[in-house]
């Protein structure tokens, strides 16, 4: 059967790929999200802080000799204790401001680190071996399916799920939304709306780490990684709508799996694809596919 | 940006010194090593070339006793073109340029063109070397010949360079497509690798590649069964690859560089491609790229360059001496092609007692070239220099000895063969004869 004059299995294939792909957009933009949502700042770090995560694994792993398991808890907690630092003493003093300041704040730390980082290791990035568990194809019948690949798609769902479980669904994440709302009505209840605000930005960064030790046995661990997919998954947030979990969750998985038949049909145009249906999503509905107009 | 000033002011103790300098244009050769600082292509070029320009300044001199002031300055356009502006502006107040060598990246063109504008104009740089990236390096070789100094490309890969776009003001230094599609896609060809699929950077450089080793495939028996075009730069290439797969061709040629090659390599051993029976072909692979990959995902790839340090006693002890100056990386072909270049440039400028542009480019024509790298050769009537090209494989990590020690070679390929016949190029400049 052929779709498209493509064969269907073939088809099923690039579905599947784009699935994979969406699933760092998804990780990645949702940690925009809960950021922008719950603190009002355009984390532009954001990718910085993914090549952080690559990188803290890539180098306990090559200097302490780090397992991959070990790392994918550590390093999320390593990196998040630094944007707790970047929180308590930079961003802290900016949210009476303009949101353009954290932008311009957050972009020239983006800059540094990957200044820094590049300077150290080059650009031309280093090899993550994959776990030995993960080494290996899934033969799915119309494709092979690397075995990490799948393991991807499904830490981000729990992840994003629970995110948004955690966020939308407890008690917590109503103290939280509230603290975005009213802080000086939530801090007369007796609740630390600071400190709560400082962990939230940990949390957003925690995660993008997190996404980096995932993506460090699929591409090379380069000081650009992060810098090369943090304007998509801007994008993907633009489009989700500014602050909302479960839109950049869905948006994520979408345009992956739009890109990944753009690949296909047009190759050319994978990589402006996502714009120009961000430019479209903006012209009809500003606020984004699940934004509200505040 | 960076704009790296080092002045190699050099003791003048000949008597000579007057007469020799009365024709170079304000008394300074100024060489501009123009090229990617700090992005994908920065460690096949980057802060190396600046590297690599300075050690032939220091060696020209002491091997020669010239009494020629040399100054390189350089800089990094970082793939923008609002950087590149930047850079321009500011060298807009300050300095004079002779020679461009280096430059990576198309979209920067523009830009890349403006600042040689203005080091020509402005800074009076007299040469220009490097420049990666074919796009830029087109535009670059324009505006030499306008502005009539000297464009030494170790970095461009398109063969256009010596053809219909060539120049009496360039020279074509290191590498070109031609010699890589000839290099690795005849020896593949001839050893069984007949039916190919193209994964092909969308751009001057990815295309240039993909047709001249098309045409080698073609002319050797094989046949191309299918081929996509990849915007530059791409992180994931799986959704390629499968179609890559689903092609059922013998071999996958990668016509892409730097990170995109490395990406695409290690997601080819992911997918189980190669395990499967397909074998890539890296047809522009450098030396920093498989230190990047390692040695398991990259052995028994087949690659064509014309330099490797480990070839003889001179390279070793020269790739030694350069790592010493570049935090202990090795070099590139396209650091040794500048190294090479800004020593016969000088030759050239020595020789013929100016910095003018043609009457240089002229006399490095005429004079052969000889140095510890690249050995005996020559720079052809349509700038083409030629010197031989060697068959690499990449080693098992068991045959490795450590880092760096990555080629076996599989078959030189001499200086008469390794590059376009003069008889095929439409080079406008041969034409003409």
């Amino acid at each position: 059967m052929e779709i498209f004059g493509i064969p269907s299995q073939a088809l099923f294939g690039q579905l599947l790929i784009g699935l994979i792909n969406g699933s760092f957009y998804a990780l990645l933009s949702l940690g925009l999200a809960v950021i922008f949502g719950l603190l009002n700042i355009i984390n532009f770090s954001h990718g910085a802080q993914y090549m952080l995560g690559a990188f803290v694994a890539y180098l306990s792993l090559n200097k302490f000799g780090i397992n991959y398991w070990v790392s994918l808890i550590v390093t999320p907690l390593l990196v998040g204790a630094t944007g707790v630092l970047i929180e308590k003493t930079m961003l802290k003093r900016l949210y009476k401001l303009d949101h353009l300041y954290g932008l311009l704040l957050t972009f020239g730390l983006a800059l540094i680190i990957q200044g820094v980082f590049r300077n150290e290791f080059g650009s031309s990035g280093m090899p993550y071996p994959a776990p030995d568990v993960f080494q290996g194809v899934f033969n799915l019948g119309f494709m092979f399916l690397p075995k990490y690949r799948a393991w991807v798609i499904g830490v981000s769902l729990v992840v994003c799920l629970g995110t948004w479980f955690v966020i939308e669904r407890t008690k917590l994440g109503a103290y939280l939304r509230a603290a975005t709302e009213n802080p000086s009505l939530v801090q007369a209840f007796g609740i630390n709306v600071p400190r709560m605000v400082t962990l939230t930005y940990g949390f957003g960064v925690a995660l993008a780490a997190l996404a980096g030790v995932m993506a460090a046995p699929i591409y090379q661990v380069s000081p650009m990684m992060g810098a090369d997919i943090i304007i998509v998954v801007f994008a993907v947030v633009v489009v989700g709508g500014m602050g909302s979990i479960m839109g950049a969750i869905l948006t994520g998985f979408g345009l992956g799996l739009v890109e990944g038949l753009t690949k296909v049909f047009y190759p050319e145009a994978s990589n402006t694809v996502i714009f120009v249906i961000m430019t479209i999503v903006l012209l009809l509905k500003p606020a984004g596919l699940f934004g509200t107009q505040k | 940006m960076k704009r790296n000033l080092l002045s190699l002011a050099v003791a003048a103790t000949c008597a000579f010194a007057g007469a020799a300098q009365a024709q170079i244009s304000d008394g300074i050769v100024k060489i501009g090593v123009l090229n990617d600082m700090s992005g994908p292509y920065a460690d096949i070029g980057g802060q190396g070339s600046v590297v690599a320009a300075k050690m032939a300044v220091e060696d020209y001199i002491k091997a020669s006793k010239s009494t020629l002031k040399v100054e390189i300055i350089s800089a990094d356009h970082q793939n923008k073109p609002d950087v590149g502006s930047n850079v321009a502006r500011q060298w807009f107040d300050a300095d004079k340029v002779d020679m461009i060598t280096d430059v990576p990246t198309s979209s920067v063109g523009l830009a890349i063109a403006q600042i040689a504008n203005q080091w020509y104009d402005v800074d009076h740089v007299d040469m220009i070397v490097d420049v990666p990236n074919s796009g830029v390096a087109l535009a670059i070789s324009q505006i030499t010949k306008d502005k009539n100094k000297v464009f030494v490309g170790s970095g461009p890969a398109s063969s256009d360079l010596t053809g219909p776009k060539c120049s009496p003001n360039t020279v074509h230094w290191t590498y070109d497509t031609w010699m890589l599609a000839n290099g690795t896609g005849k020896a593949i060809v001839k050893t069984g690798g007949d039916s190919w699929f193209f994964l092909t950077a969308d751009y001057a450089f990815g295309h240039a590649l993909e047709r001249d080793t098309e045409a080698v495939v073609l002319k050797n028996g094989g046949k191309v069964v299918g081929k996509v075009r990849t915007p530059f730069p791409t992180q994931d290439f799986s959704s390629f690859l499968l179609q890559a797969q689903a092609s059922k061709a013998k071999i996958i040629g990668l016509a892409n560089a730097g990170a995109d090659t490395t990406n695409s390599i290690k997601q080819a051993f992911e997918f189980g491609i190669t395990k499967g029976g397909q074998n890539l072909a890296g047809l522009l692979v450098f030396l920093p790229d498989v230190h990047s990959l390692g040695l398991d995902k990259a052995q028994g790839l087949l690659l064509t360059e014309t330099f490797y340090w480990d070839l003889n006693e001179q390279t070793r002890a020269w790739s030694k001496r350069f790592a010493a100056a570049n935090g202990g990386k090795y070099p590139s072909m396209d650091h040794a092609g500048v190294y090479s270049g800004v020593l016969h440039y000088l030759k050239a400028v020595d020789a013929g007692k100016t910095d003018d542009g043609t009457k240089t480019v002229a006399k490095m024509k005429e004079l052969p070239t000889d140095d510890i790298l690249f050995g005996k050769g020559s720079v052809r009537a349509d700038g083409r220099k030629l010197h031989p090209a060697y068959l690499f494989e990449v080693k098992k990590p068991s045959e490795s000895k450590g880092p760096y020690d990555y080629y076996n070679v599989r078959s030189t390929i001499p200086a008469n063969e390794a590059f376009r016949p003069l008889a095929e190029s439409d080079c406008p400049l041969v034409a003409k004869k």
